[in-house]
């Protein structure tokens, strides 16, 4: 775990997100109906949902490891992606829901792709609700493992499977192109995928922060 | 004389509609070719970069607690 101490991978995320603070302003965009210049905003509001996917990622596999090993800083690991991952999650909501706004009339009108990320939200509240319920340190480890490792494959179905089932406003759904169709012929690939590695790295990064705090206050806790 | 004015008002009239119709998706071209767009890109760079500056010193000061141990 030497990894998160390091510097260099923290420098290469921060030049990733400005230069696509920059390119994403200024590159061209295909001009699109209903869209127009909000199209620029899959620059900074999907790169919140890969953010959120990858400590969300992170998360399971140290719940894996703890349960593994039993060690108590794979617990802790585990814990603090998941916080850091909800931060994502509600910026991925809202810049989506203010998008939503402009481009389909209301802020939330009950579209599936809204509906079930909300309910995949509650179920990562309750998470955590769950965790600070128990006191008892090693079963709360357990159970909350066990249930961070079932909460992540329902979280995947609720808003990347299902929304594509059914009929959905948003990109991607129900015979809806994504954007992927757009990005091939635009060079919006150069924004667009520095943004998505780029905001994956910062939320490791605060995710890693935030596990060296929860270390050192467990230290201070329990001192032996 | 008349009826070819007449069908030449309704001509333009139609031309005029067909142009309203077809009318080019509005995009923020005015502000990009005036140069304004940099002030949008120099507020949230500075904002990011402030961002960035805050989460590195919240490294550094771990880094030397974590030391201390």
């Amino acid at each position: 775990m030497k990894f998160i101490y390091q510097t260099w991978w923290k420098v290469i995320a921060v030049v990733l997100v400005l230069s696509t603070l920059i390119t994403g302003l200024l590159f061209s965009v295909p001009s699109l109906p209903v869209l127009h210049e909000t199209i620029r905003n899959l620059y900074f509001h999907v790169p919140m949902w890969m953010g959120m996917l990858s400590v969300f990622v992170i998360s399971v596999f140290f719940s894996i490891m703890y349960l593994r090993t039993g060690k108590e800083e794979y617990d802790l690991a585990s814990i603090e992606c998941v916080n850091t991952g909800l931060v994502f999650f509600t910026l991925g909501l809202i810049t989506g829901m203010i998008w939503a706004k402009f481009t389909w009339g209301e802020f939330w009108s009950g579209d599936p792709k809204q509906n079930s990320a909300a309910i995949a939200y509650l179920l990562y509240c309750a998470y955590v609700v769950l965790r600070n319920s128990i006191d008892e340190e090693q079963k709360r480890a357990k159970i909350s493992a066990i249930y961070n490792i079932f909460a992540f494959p329902i979280m995947l179905v609720l808003i990347f499977i299902l929304p594509r089932m059914t009929d959905s406003l948003h990109p991607g759904s129900g015979g809806n192109p994504a954007f992927g169709k757009y990005d091939l012929d635009n060079g919006m690939k150069i924004a667009f995928y520095p943004a998505m590695l780029g905001w994956s790295f910062i939320a490791i990064w605060i995710a890693t922060l935030r596990y060296r705090i929860r270390l050192i206050e467990n230290k201070r806790n329990n001192p032996n | 004389m008349k009826k070819f004015i007449i069908l030449a008002v309704m001509l333009v009239s139609f031309v005029t509609a067909f142009a309203q119709q077809s009318q080019t998706v509005e995009m923020a071209d005015t502000f990009r070719s005036s140069g304004k767009i940099y002030v949008v890109i120099a507020v949230i760079v500075i904002i990011f970069i402030g961002l960035a500056i805050y989460l590195f010193s919240i490294d550094r000061r771990l880094k030397k607690i974590e030391k201390e141990k």
